[in-house]
């Protein structure tokens, strides 16, 4: 009701995503402050409240449209949910499920959207969110003072522990709405990653190239470094979008995380979508001639030096 | 097929971000301002997709974007049919959906694309809240759109690799990630040619208010609660020291 935080769990093939974790540990909290419950809604026929013990309430919709995530039908039974449970606070990822969802029901809910939230607080009542503007170049404090409002929160900002605490929730059906019946959208298929190429999750240490790199020709310099190292070449977005490596080589939000033990970036600028992919990294070096760059606030070390300087001094000095 | 391709102006993210003297907005007054790059994406897919297709792409902009000019004439330059720009503008997302609905609701659209998000919307983006005034069904983070009878099929990016292709009945809001190829490049002579032309159609609706309904608190530049050891000297001095970073953790042989 009133108080509650309400999560939209995000799954496929009966497994939860890390932001769902995330999301349900940071309404365990907000509930608190609150005095309402942290309540997740799952759509689908999968039986996942054996995985929300952390949570209050699992609301959940099953009908043949929601059988997989189509964005039409999610946005139904959202919609259809939010007015049956008018939560304080609905909690969304800033992924392509909550990118599609926040800001139409910001509309159809007729609730204010705090978007790329980072942090979430309650202060006498109140949601506070903190966001990311510009790329993470400028954070916006925004109170969320209407009686009902959503997040879209970053990957990665919170814990999972919490989120996956044990309990049991109280499983409540809701009856899906009629307008599932008719569909303007549907899935033709869905597309697993290619496999068959560099395993970039696993790898030790990690050579990666972004924007700063310029021209496809230019790969082959950083590949050879890669080479030297044995270590695999690894990406940011602009470098695959760009087709210059293959999109199974891209590090961050809409590519692969990774963690290895060391990160060596060169000419990324350090997007957040790109950070969330490699923040966990043991040791960060990063090489990027604007001193500005965000990469050098996560990166442990730091060089402003002209990568095509730096690459084949390196190369050499491996090689030699 | 009418393909209509929003497209809005952002502050430059190499420039310097200034505060209003409240600390609650960004001070615009001294910025450059470019394409939001995603538009810039959205522009190059629907310049294909009426390539392979057929159709008219008319680009849109608001009046009170800074630069939107330049956008609008460039976008002509690379192929675009068509430039509107409708007055008015708001920074929120809120209002410029209300704006481009009140367009759209007079000049429909078969297919409306545009970014899926802006470096500035932070009351959310602009494909699925149009959507929503104009009741039609959208997608996101898609990265190709093909077009068939009465309906588009797109292709629709996860995290971990993962996509979908949806179809989609006409019309509908597409937000697009990543266009199927570099967003071509307009020549300054062509870019001069059509701005010479002129022929930018000013447009004036009616919309209803689209507040966005945050209490904007504060803005600033994140504390850098911890930054990177810079190494100095030249690229010989620095290589050296990354060797033997790597070297102490056993990362490199011998």
């Amino acid at each position: 009701m009133a108080n509650d935080i309400l999560v939209l769990a995000e799954h496929s093939g009966g497994q939860l995503s890390d932001s769902t974790y995330e999301l349900l540990g940071k309404a365990r909290e907000l509930a608190r402050s609150t005095g309402g419950k942290a309540e997740v809604a799952v759509f689908g026929p999968a039986d996942l409240a054996g995985q929300l013990g952390a949570a209050d309430t699992v609301v959940w919709v099953d009908h043949p449209a929601l059988a997989g995530y189509v964005p039409e039908a999610y946005e139904k039974a959202l919609a259809h949910v939010l007015a049956q449970r008018s939560p304080r606070l609905l909690l969304l990822s800033n992924a392509t499920i909550g990118l599609d969802l926040g800001a139409a029901l910001s509309v159809l809910w007729d609730a204010p959207l705090a978007a790329y939230a980072v942090d979430l607080i309650v202060e006498d009542g109140t949601p506070v969110a903190t966001c990311q503007v510009l790329g993470g170049k400028v954070l916006a404090e925004v109170a969320l003072d209407a009686d009902r409002a959503i997040a879209t929160v970053v990957g990665g900002s919170f814990g999972q522990a919490a989120g996956q605490a044990d309990g049991t929730a109280q499983v409540v059906p809701v009856a899906p709405p009629a307008s599932l019946d008719e569909a303007r959208m549907s899935v033709r298929r869905v597309i697993e990653p290619e496999a068959g190429d560099v395993d970039i999750t696993t790898a030790d240490l990690l050579v990666s190239v972004g924007r700063g790199i310029g021209s496809r020709d230019d790969i082959e310099l950083v590949q050879e470094l890669a080479d030297a190292l044995d270590a695999p070449l690894s990406a940011s977005r602009p470098v695959t979008d760009s087709g210059w490596l293959p999109k199974s080589r891209q590090v961050g939000k809409s590519g692969l995380k990774v963690k290895p033990k060391a990160y060596l970036a060169f000419g990324i600028s350090g997007a957040p979508e790109h950070l969330e992919g490699m923040r966990d990294a043991e040791l960060i070096i990063a090489c990027n001639t604007d001193a500005g760059s965000p990469i050098f606030e996560i990166a442990h070390y730091g060089t402003t030096a002209d990568l095509f300087d730096l690459v084949p001094a390196l190369t050499e000095r491996l090689s030699g | 097929m009418r393909i209509v391709v929003p497209l809005k102006t952002v502050p430059d993210l190499v420039e310097e971000i200034e505060f209003t003297g409240e600390g609650t907005g960004i001070d615009r007054e001294y910025l450059k301002f470019v394409l939001n790059e995603w538009d810039d994406q959205a522009l190059e897919e629907a310049l294909c997709v009426k390539e392979a297709a057929g159709g008219e792409v008319v680009v849109v902009g608001l009046a009170d974007d800074p630069d939107i000019e330049q956008v609008l004439y460039t976008a002509v330059a690379k192929g675009a049919d068509r430039a509107v720009r409708i007055s008015g503008g708001g920074e929120s997302t809120h209002a410029r959906s209300a704006l481009l609905a009140a367009y759209l609701s007079g000049s429909p659209a078969d297919l409306i694309i545009t970014g899926v998000q802006a470096a500035d919307d932070l009351d959310g983006q602009l494909p699925p809240m149009l959507a929503a005034r104009l009741g039609l069904p959208h997608a996101g983070v898609v990265i190709a759109i093909e077009a068939g009878d009465g309906s588009v099929t797109v292709r629709q990016e996860f995290a971990g690799g993962r996509s979908a292709e949806l179809t989609v009945t006409l019309p509908a809001v597409i937000g697009v990630q990543a266009a199927r190829q570099t967003p071509r490049y307009a020549p300054i002579t062509k870019i001069r040619q059509v701005m010479q032309a002129g022929g930018i159609e000013d447009v004036t609706v009616a919309a209803q208010s689209g507040g966005h309904g945050l209490t904007i608190r504060r803005m600033y530049s994140p504390e850098r609660t911890a930054h990177a050891q810079m190494l100095d000297g030249g690229a010989d001095a620095v290589a050296d020291k990354i060797i033997e970073l790597l070297r102490s953790r056993g990362l490199v042989k011998g």
